[in-house]
């Protein structure tokens, strides 16, 4: 029996449907992340989760016990809140020690436990600071320490990292998988940030307009998205649209309009004569000078349009010979200053048969 | 820049008190206007090199602060004065402040009033607070206008529609279940509550308004029931503005006529109706005396108001 279970959800305000019928289970331990564009309603449903809200239709069970009549503060499940909410009244051993308080344990049990809690976020010296006094990044280790302290089932995190910079968001990134494993409770991570959730995630469901359009592994969310949407909101991606002219079990041939015909893998069942789009990430497609040897299927010559250095890669955009445009990525790990092409260079896109995801959604 | 500011015009002051003093009063208007031409000449040339305000506004600034401030400062002065008359300064005396301890009228009215203070604005903190509240929470449509209405109703309104409610309503109501009840001091409570209690509702609100909602979420969703979050993080982080509301509710009631006077039947008076129980024979200096002290209660209320809420002065309610 799964931890979590939320059965055909719905949560309506007025003509929007900000949940519409989602169905998934959440195991324990697991670090589940709900990943969608803002106003796809995973807020809405960490909210409900959290009981701060109800379901218009539908069931959340917490080890198979409907949840729908018991408030929030029954709830064996905490909040991380984007904001984190810290009591501004309290020190931070006081906001930490506030759940314990609640749940009636002893002033010395209270104490021995605020000390490990502090000691888990690395704030053993600021537990009689105010939260004013401290930098957000410490602040959000308070708001973790505070939720975990008391040993929820689930720890709820709305966008947690959000209001960090990019540098200390890595580090809480890191900080917060070695927490999870340590405390060994299971995270439900709400974001809109791709990133965030390939990173740190064991599952994810990513949603958009109150629905679950896809609920994988990162690696396979990635690597085989099932629709548009989820190859275009994961990672960059090149999309053409097409036709598919034969099908061989997962080998697929797609007609592009300006391309020709396109070896991809698709999924078991396509049909010859629906159209599909096909999608391929940046990182797949390789460039070689114009009669350079390629021992690839798919080859298309063009010319560089743009590129942007990053650093660690290179984004080059390509516009293809037959008016489409497609980019790639190349990495920039050969020693020296990197760079391989220049703008205007007459290049060769090519990429491997099995690179292409056929989707027909 | 603000300290010098400050003590030219601490100076300006004193010069034009000193030759108010001095002359006896007679050359008040002409201290007075030489004085703030004075000060809005100095504090206008500073202000062009440093721009700050100029000349003329400054002095209209100026102007309107002396309109506001000289007659209350002019009665302090003048219960200090050892004459019976409020006409000429001719000496300094704490007489008519011993005086008014030992009138037994004057006590008991200051009881009175200072017990109705007290218990208005208790009552009116209590029932503010919760109104404040919910119109944060739940944003009501009708609750606002129910409570800011008193609040800007005329007073004499509130004070006539009070007297008949208690006379033709209350009082034979209460009379069938064998209650006596007349006008007295439960029924000047009563009345103060009601226009008080939109002023704390105003403070609280204002309180509650730029704060983060998820901070009571957070409450409940460790582990605290309503009353618990209330108890232990709504209240700690709404007593500024619920102990201004209060101060504010009692300078509002110990200060109070217009209502009071509808309200209090014969025989109980407060302070500001034995206040003008005494003007109407003449205006002595121990009036001066009583009004110097109300004053100054007030003046302390509302700083102690206005240092726990400071929002409160930013005119944004």
């Amino acid at each position: 029996m799964a931890l979590l279970e939320i059965r055909n959800v719905t949560r309506r305000f007025g003509p929007l449907t900000a949940v519409d019928d989602v169905s998934l289970a959440v195991e324990a331990g697991e670090f589940f992340t709900l990943l969608g564009p803002s106003g796809c309603g995973k807020t809405t449903l960490l909210r409900m989760i959290a009981g701060f809200d109800l379901p218009d239709a539908g069931e959340i069970l917490l080890e198979g016990a409907d949840m729908a009549d018991t408030p929030p503060e029954k709830r064996p499940i905490h909040t991380v809140f984007q904001s984190y909410a810290l009591f501004p009244h309290m020190t931070v051993a006081q906001n930490i020690a506030f759940p314990l308080r609640m749940a009636g344990n002893a002033p010395e049990q209270i104490s021995a436990k605020v000390r490990d809690a502090l000691a888990l976020v690395h704030l053993e010296a600021k537990g009689q600071q105010y939260p004013h006094e401290l930098s957000g990044g410490q602040k959000q280790r308070v708001a973790l320490a505070r939720s975990l302290v008391s040993r929820p089932r689930v720890l709820l995190l709305d966008e947690p990292l959000g209001a960090l910079d990019a540098k200390l968001r890595e580090e809480m990134q890191i900080e917060l998988i070695d927490m999870q494993r340590e405390v060994g409770i299971t995270f439900v991570f709400v974001t809109h940030s791709q990133n965030e959730a390939l990173a740190l995630s064991s599952r994810i469901a990513v949603m958009n307009a109150g629905r679950v359009e896809q609920l994988d592994e990162p690696s396979r969310l990635y690597g085989f998205p099932r629709n548009r949407f989820v190859a275009d909101f994961i990672g960059k991606i090149n999309l053409f649209n097409g036709e598919i002219v034969a099908v061989d079990g997962e080998r697929v041939r797609l007609r592009v309009a300006g391309l020709g015909e396109i070896e991809a893998r698709g999924a078991a069942g396509l049909r010859p004569g629906t159209p599909a789009t096909l999608a391929l990430r940046p990182e797949q497609v390789r460039l070689a000078a114009i009669g350079a040897a390629l021992d690839l299927p798919n080859r298309h010559p063009g010319k560089v349009r743009d590129f942007l250095y990053i650093g660690d890669v290179t984004t080059y955009v390509i516009d293809l010979q037959n008016g489409q445009r497609m980019q790639a990525l190349l990495p920039n790990s050969s020693p020296g200053r990197a760079k391989f092409f220049e703008v205007g260079d007459a290049v060769t896109a090519a990429w491997p048969a099995e690179a292409g995801v056929v989707l027909t959604e | 820049m603000r300290k010098l500011a400050l003590g030219i015009e601490a100076l300006a002051i004193a010069v034009l008190f000193g030759s108010f003093l001095a002359s006896g009063g007679k050359l008040l208007l002409a201290g007075a206007a030489a004085a703030l031409l004075a000060l809005a000449g100095v504090l206008g040339l500073a202000g062009k090199r440093r721009e700050m305000p100029g000349f003329w506004l400054w002095f209209v600034s100026l102007l309107a602060y002396a309109f506001l401030y000289i007659p209350l400062v002019i009665v302090v002065i003048f219960s200090f004065n050892d004459s019976k008359l409020n006409a000429e300064w001719v000496g300094f005396t704490t007489a008519w402040y011993l005086k008014l301890f030992s009138d037994e009228d004057m006590l008991r009215a200051a009881l009175n009033s200072l017990s109705i203070a007290c218990g208005a604005a208790a009552i009116a903190t209590v029932l503010g607070t919760m109104a404040g509240l919910s119109m944060h929470r739940f944003k009501p449509k009708l609750l606002p206008f129910l409570v800011f209405t008193p609040v800007a109703m005329p007073e004499i309104l509130l004070g006539v529609s009070l007297l008949i409610f208690f006379l033709n309503s209350v009082s034979p109501a209460l009379g069938a279940l064998g209650i006596d009840f007349g006008l007295g001091l439960t029924t000047v409570v009563i009345a103060h509550v009601t226009f008080c209690i939109g002023f704390v509702a105003i403070i609280v609100r204002a309180r509650l308004a730029g704060m983060d909602e998820s901070i009571f979420e957070a409450a409940r969703d460790l582990g605290a029931t309503p009353w618990q979050t209330f108890r232990l993080v709504t209240l700690p982080l709404i007593m500024p503005g619920v102990i201004a509301g209060a101060l504010m509710a009692f300078t509002l009631s110990i200060d109070d006529f217009v209502i009071t006077f509808f309200t209090s039947g014969v025989g109980t008076k407060t302070l500001p109706l034995e206040i003008y129980t005494m003007i109407k024979v003449a205006v002595t200096p121990e009036v001066n005396a009583v009004s110097a002290l109300l004053m100054a209660l007030t003046l302390g209320m509302i700083m102690i108001a206005a240092k726990l809420a400071p929002d409160l002065m930013q005119a944004k309610t």
